[in-house]
């Protein structure tokens, strides 16, 4: 195979892999500091990205025309708006329920999801049909034989990754990551150290919610077009990311999500048979993978958790 | 005695009032349904189809002359064929209904012609394509307005070859819509000497489409065919133009609405698809079909499939004012459909049920619209799609 064409799927693969441990790493917080698993997380993502569109709109409308000045402000509001509503679901429905059973989160939580993509289709104006998302990074690219190397992947790249590393530092770094640590590994001794619980969770939430909005913006970037369904499979597979990598573990979020996404073009382009099996393909990998290692690749240590 | 007298003049005059008064109102309830994709990537044409079909049995109850007051049941398929069973059971064992127009979809329409077989609830696909919904095998209670997937593709292949292209690509759902497209196309285009490079199968909600583009990229095609539903197909030429793809984007009739150009703003220019039907505005009722709808004042246009949706309708309820209220009467008399006046042309159901005449329009999109392609300025040549002779 040429060497610019297998340079593009990879490019293609890092790029999906970042989206998809961007959400993973949602999963995986939400996971630590509360062991639940808050399955509306890719219908939030959702709603980020249909409230920068929403911004753009409304920028537009007052006559800003800045591509970068556009793009930042799309950033803070929708993150904004999303951290908030991760906020709002850890307290109304998230932390009441801490007593039941973590199967009536996940429920309450999977019901959830489809009330945000229901409401975003009826209430958005049109909100069923796919809706063209604004190019606002420089469209330029290099290309060398078959690899198209374009200037605006580069910056999402970066910029995902820079998330990435960022969140690292700020949950290894600062005091704010030392109290989700000590929540996460024992929410009553962090307790009786005089953290406050329920702060740490709302900030949890709202971090890990913020992601959300963040590849959801990414993703309309990326394709140039949003719809109300973008979440449904960006959660399973962030889900299924997260799961693989060994739930709870930062890291392994991260790694299962560039794998899920090497599966996923290994599944499109290497096999023989034709490309719809791909997620077939990448799935049922991930079913092995769990049989052999059930806790995930990074093996789940208390001590280590978030 | 006085007061006596009083009650018997108010009881004789209240007898005659109710005498006089009821025959004028008193018109038994009819229901007919209709099921569409009402929710889900392909609601607004389902939405379009639902208020068409809704138009045509508001005319009639406001026509003094109809037999019947007819009401309207809703039920919503997704475009999903386990949904629609349920849904289409759930209409057919409600013997209230008498007859219906359903389906968008191709895929939820094959699904359940066995439902309505098993039912005896006569039935009039409104928009879906699939060819072995009425050809699979014979059933008294299906019948179809629209043309199939065949007429379509034979009309794409003639008109692509004619322009001089040679070498395609083939992305299609695989859904029975998308298969079946992805078949027909394939043997139309090889009759006419057409080479196809590389086929893709894609699911109906997939997202990225980086790896199958990139593929095809190498294969380098003039054009690439893609037979599937408008939220896909905005996502592949959209995801076309990020590769730096300038293969000609020629899709069927499952792209063909409104929803299609609002998602894709300039990037659709340029791409060909192929429809059943004459254009709206040109059917022989279409003037007066948009007039009424837009005096409506709904939710949405009636989009690409609204006029066979009303027409189905309009043909449902004309045949119930005909032979009256009764599921058997209504198929015998529409086995019986010959040569029929409809807002879309002359309906004529042939032994299966399936209206033999097929009238498909080539499109282009330019400047923002579905451009019939013999009006348009590529036609012409004022202006040429990428690799066009």
């Amino acid at each position: 195979m040429d060497v610019g064409l297998i340079a593009q799927y990879i490019m293609n693969g890092l790029m999906l892999g970042t989206m998809y441990a961007l959400v993973a790493v949602g999963f995986t917080l939400f996971f630590g500091v509360l062991d639940v698993i808050k399955f509306s997380h890719g219908d939030v993502l959702t709603v980020g990205a249909f409230v920068a569109l929403a911004t753009f709109g409304g920028l537009k409308a007052i006559g800003l025309d800045s591509q970068p000045i556009l793009l930042v402000i799309m950033l803070v509001v929708a993150v904004f708006a999303t951290a908030l509503l991760g906020m709002v679901i850890a307290r109304t429905m998230v932390l009441p329920l801490r007593s039941a059973p973590p199967l009536n989160t996940l429920l309450i939580t999977l019901m959830l999801g489809t009330v945000l993509r229901e409401m975003v289709r009826l209430f958005y104006p049109e909100g069923a049909n796919p809706k063209p998302f604004p190019a606002l990074l420089p469209s330029g690219s290099i290309n060398i034989g078959q690899f198209n190397l374009r200037y605006d992947n580069l910056i999402m790249l970066a910029a995902g990754l820079g998330v990435i590393v960022g969140l690292q530092l700020l949950l290894n770094r600062t005091r704010l990551g030392l109290a989700i640590r000590a929540v996460a590994q024992d929410d009553e001794t962090a307790r009786t150290m005089g953290i406050n619980f329920t702060v740490v969770v709302l900030i949890t939430f709202a971090i890990g919610s913020g992601l959300a909005a963040f590849a959801g913006i990414m993703n309309g970037l990326y394709y140039n077009e949003i719809n109300f369904g973008i979440g449904l499979l960006l959660g399973v597979i962030g889900f299924a990311a997260a799961i693989l990598g060994g739930l709870g573990s930062i890291y392994g979020a991260i790694l299962g999500g560039f794998l899920f996404a090497a599966l996923q073009t290994i599944g499109a382009v290497a096999l023989p048979f034709a490309s719809a099996y791909k997620d077939v393909f990448a799935f049922t990998v991930v079913i092995i993978f769990m049989a052999w290692r059930p806790t995930g690749l990074i093996r789940e240590k208390i001590s280590e958790r978030v | 005695m006085i007061h006596r007298t009083g009650g018997l003049i108010a009881i004789v005059v209240a007898a005659l009032l109710a005498g006089v008064g009821t025959p004028a109102e008193a018109k038994d309830k009819v229901k007919v349904g209709f099921i569409g994709p009402l929710t889900g990537g392909n609601s607004v044409v389902g939405i379009g189809g639902r208020n068409s079909a809704d138009l045509a049995v508001r005319l009639r109850n406001a026509d003094p002359k109809s037999k019947h007051e007819y009401e309207l049941v809703v039920l919503d398929d997704e475009c999903k064929p386990n949904v629609a069973v349920q849904v289409a059971t759930k209409m057919a064992t409600d013997r209230s209904v008498i007859a219906a127009a359903t389906h968008y979809c191709s895929a939820t329409a094959i699904a359940t012609v066995d439902v309505y077989q098993k039912f005896n609830l006569p039935i009039i696909v409104w928009g879906a394509v699939l060819p072995d919904i009425t050809y699979r095998k014979k059933i008294a209670e299906v019948h179809r307005v629209n043309g199939t997937m065949i007429n379509q593709n034979e009309e794409n292949a003639e008109l692509l070859t004619k322009i001089g292209y040679k070498t395609f690509a083939v992305i299609h759902d695989t859904t029975d819509y998308g298969k079946g497209h992805n078949k027909y196309f394939s043997e139309s285009l090889e009759k006419r000497g057409g080479k196809i490079l590389g086929t893709f199968g894609v699911t109906a909600d997939q997202q990225d489409f980086t790896a199958e583009l990139t593929q095809i990229k190498a294969l380098n095609p003039e054009v690439i065919y893609f037979g599937g539903l408008t939220p896909i197909g905005v996502r592949i030429r959209s995801q076309m133009d990020k590769l730096g793809i300038k293969a000609v984007f020629d899709g069927t009739s499952g792209i063909v609405s409104d929803a299609y150009i609002q998602g894709l703003g300039p990037l659709a220019e340029g791409t060909l698809a192929f429809r059943e039907g004459a254009p709206t505005e040109k059917l022989p009722g279409g003037k007066m079909f948009l007039e009424k709808y837009n005096a409506q004042k709904y939710d949405g246009a009636p989009e690409a499939y609204g006029p066979f949706a009303f027409a189905a309708m309009d043909l449902i309820v004309d045949t119930i004012e005909k032979v009256g209220p009764d599921r058997k009467k209504v198929i015998a008399e529409l086995a019986k459909v010959d040569n029929r006046d409809s807002i879309v042309g002359k309906i004529t159901f042939d032994d299966h049920g399936q209206n033999t005449v097929p009238v498909v329009t080539k499109y282009v999109v330019q400047d923002g619209k579905f451009v019939e392609w013999d009006e348009s300025e590529y036609a012409s040549g004022k202006r040429k799609l990428p690799g066009q002779k």
